[in-house]
């Protein structure tokens, strides 16, 4: 580009750039320091609030692994993230922002909930399967519908995703204030618990969802990796039009593959209603469609670190859910510690991949053309 | 690279495993030392609250008033209350994870304050039989380690209901609900204090918003809003929050509080408040739990137990108030006068209780499902 065109544009005083890609080397040392720079920023901001920093994020990883019961819970919090991470993985990978987890979550949940509910007599083992088919259901249409109008229309999924959240979550409310409502909670809006028939079985203590999730890791892996349909995904994402020239159906496969990650999701859902809170409730997905979002982007869509991280993020849940009862805090305290550690290591994460730059003093010295 | 991450993970496991071992080693430690030494500094109570007490007024902190009561009166140390704050009730998920923390950290009796608990909590009584499950302003019970405790706040909301019928102008006195006709609870409170603003001032009427929430500050606030829209200058409200008073505050009427008392925070609004004090039954329980002679049976508490009462008046009310209020108080407090006692009509003009009849505590907590005559629904 010429230097003239240079001139016209007016270049901002710090601009963002990508950078070239770090050597492993240094993105390890990167990840380290982030991990101890946030927590040194928590330990200021626990310091501010009159809680002794040490002690606390003893209590956190003590509280996470006390006992058999505390890591059974930190467990139960780990599975429906985990399991929607990789549910997500899918989406990101073909570029395709879903961050619809939230709804698909509740819509796995909503579906399995009409067999717990209305087929409670059916043998275990049938209705378990039923349950979980209907939340692979429940989660993936929910996820096909903006994967279609986006092939059709080309909607922006991000927004249609977000948007399809809060309607799967106020159908939760109408079922739980209409047609669901328990007739025995004597006017109190909640659905009725399930019967012992229509829970998930446990395994080692902590509900069968942990096995699923595990399985979902080596299955979510081995399809992007060595399938033929995993291998379209990439392509798919790296450029639309290369899939077209090597005569792939991009449309097929955008909706294929929603409806895939779409199911996953509900999988977890299914796993929330029948193994954690034994009916459906407005809580069901709680946030973790949105936390399996940074969960995803942290692990950088690669299963096997996906469960890493999940493993520290709910260890940090648990943990501080422990340190607040402890210390005798507010629930927001907890909340926000979580927010700066989650904070720094984005920012982090930020700056592994981009740099800022400074406007040089002198005309026409930047490196970099437009 | 990929072996640093491997390695990593397959320590993370290693320390995750250890420190399963490591602790099921010093729980069991921690088992031998109670059985040895029975000592009431080992034993724990739980509170599971809906809000944090840290508002300072309403629900949550109200019961929180009581748990404090308690610790002082059995010099528990503040490592022996365990409290979990907002925990929504609407989250099965939540509110099992976190009575089972409680049970984790060691504690023997559970208190659950919000109704939504109470499935989730008679399932974990039959799940760790040697923990005590006390349930708040619900049913349910299984006469071993899960009751229920609830008290008769519908005398105090008489008494609050003859502070606003002596103070409204308009006639027409608004009333916040958080649940409808279905909820005995509510409605029954509702009624009482619809008969309180009857007994002093016949030609008022009581109008009704129900928001579907024990706490939902903004529903509150737009259910006040709606009621002061109507012409209501006196707010009564069976919700958490101060919002009703607040919003009531704004536009320079009245209102009376419920669980705190509300004054200091409506001061040119509010008038009385039905209160708790849930201290007297923490009191109790705790100690008959730590005692070994707990009986386990539901209670039901009234004006007479001190469990409830009303607040100081305010200089809002009008004049005349703490007279009319005593009177009918100490007629409450030794028995000679029953709220629930016929002749009473519902607002459709059926009878639900005949003359010279009482309803029974069954029927209080459980099937008033008729608004009282005076009373408007909107």
């Amino acid at each position: 580009m010429s230097n003239r065109v240079e001139k016209k544009i007016k270049e901002p005083f710090i601009r963002i750039e990508k950078r070239a890609d770090l050597s492993s080397k240094v993105k390890w040392l990167l990840y380290t320091s982030a991990f101890f720079t946030a927590i040194v920023v928590g330990g200021i901001f626990l310091l501010a609030v009159g809680v002794n920093p040490l002690k606390a994020y003893g209590k956190i990883v003590e509280g996470a692994f006390r006992s058999k019961m505390a890591v059974e819970a930190t467990i139960k919090l780990a599975v429906p993230l985990l399991i929607s991470s990789l549910g997500i993985t899918l989406a990101f990978k073909m570029k395709f922002w879903n961050i619809g987890a939230e709804g698909q979550i509740i819509m796995g949940g909503i579906f399995s909930t009409y067999f717990a509910l209305f087929h409670a007599d059916w043998p275990h083992f049938v209705l378990m399967t039923v349950m979980l088919l209907a939340g692979i259901l429940g989660g993936g249409l929910w996820a096909v519908i903006p994967a279609w109008f986006k092939t059709k229309y080309g909607t922006n999924e991000t927004l249609f995703t977000l948007m399809l959240n809060y309607i799967a979550l106020y159908l939760i409310k109408y079922l739980t204030e209409g047609p669901w409502k328990d007739p025995e909670a004597s006017g109190f809006p909640k659905i009725a618990s399930f019967e012992a028939n229509a829970r998930l079985d446990k395994i080692f203590n902590v509900h069968a969802g942990w096995l699923i999730g595990l399985l979902l890791v080596l299955a979510v892996y081995a399809y992007l990796k060595y399938t033929k349909q995993g291998f379209e995904i990439s392509i798919v994402g790296e450029s639309q039009n290369t899939a077209r020239y090597a005569g792939m159906n991009v449309k097929g496969i955008v909706v294929r593959t929603l409806f895939l990650s779409g199911a996953i999701c509900g999988i977890a859902g299914m796993c929330q209603v029948s193994g954690a809170a034994f009916t459906l409730s407005e809580g069901v997905a709680g946030g973790v469609g949105f936390t399996a979002i940074i969960v995803a982007w942290l692990a950088r869509l690669n299963p096997f670190i996906i469960l890493v991280i999940t493993a520290g993020f709910s260890i940090l849940e648990k943990g501080c859910s422990v340190m607040q009862s402890t210390f005798g805090i507010s629930t927001a305290v907890s909340s926000i510690l979580q927010g700066i550690i989650l904070f720094v290591i984005l920012a982090f994460d930020f700056f592994s991949s981009y740099k800022l730059v400074i406007k040089k003093q002198k005309k026409g010295g930047a490196k970099n053309d437009y | 690279m990929k072996k640093v991450k491997r390695l990593l993970a397959v320590l993370f496991v290693f320390t995750m495993l250890l420190s399963m071992t490591a602790c099921g080693t010093k729980e069991s430690e921690k088992e031998d030392s109670t059985s040895s030494n029975s000592a009431d500094s080992d034993f724990k109570v739980g509170v599971i609250h809906i809000g944090d007490p840290a508002d300072g007024a309403g629900y949550s902190y109200t019961h929180d008033q009581g748990i404090v009561a308690m610790q002082q009166e059995l010099g528990l140390s503040d490592e022996q209350i365990i409290r979990k704050n907002n925990v929504a009730d609407s989250d099965a998920a939540a509110t099992r994870a976190a009575i089972e923390e409680c049970i984790e950290e060691g504690c023997k009796l559970i208190f659950g304050t919000s109704w939504g608990y109470m499935d989730t909590m008679e399932e974990l009584a039959n799940e760790y039989p040697d923990v005590m499950f006390s349930h708040g302003t619900g049913y349910k019970s299984n006469g071993t380690n899960f009751n229920n405790y609830f008290g008769r706040i519908y005398q105090a909301r008489y008494l609050t209901g003859i502070a606003a019928g002596l103070k409204t102008k308009t006639n027409k006195v608004g009333y916040v609900a958080a649940m409808g006709s279905e909820n005995s609870e509510v409605t029954g409170g509702l009624d009482a204090f619809a008969m309180g603003v009857e007994s002093v001032n016949p030609d008022a009427k009581v109008y009704v918003k129900v928001t579907n929430s024990w706490y939902d500050p903004t529903l509150e606030q737009q259910a006040a809003e709606a009621l002061l829209d109507l012409g209501c200058d006196v707010l009564g409200q069976h919700c958490d929050t101060t919002a009703p008073q607040l919003a009531a505050q704004n536009r320079g009427v009245w209102g009376c509080g419920y669980n705190s008392d509300m004054t200091k925070d409506a001061p040119e609004a509010h008038l009385t408040a039905a209160v708790w004090n849930w201290g007297v039954y923490y009191t109790m329980t705790t100690k008959a739990v730590m005692e070994g002679n707990w009986n386990c049976e539901n209670y039901f508490g009234g004006m007479a137990d001190g469990l409830v009462d009303i607040s100081p008046l305010s200089d809002n009310c009008a004049e005349g108030t703490q007279e009319a209020i005593d009177e009918v108080k100490a007629k409450i407090v030794d028995g000679s006068f029953q709220v629930f006692e016929g002749e009473l009509q519902d607002n459709q003009g059926n009878i639900v209780c005949k003359d010279g009849e009482v309803l029974d505590d069954a029927t209080i907590t459980g099937g008033i499902n008729w608004y009282y005559r005076n009373v408007v629904v909107q």
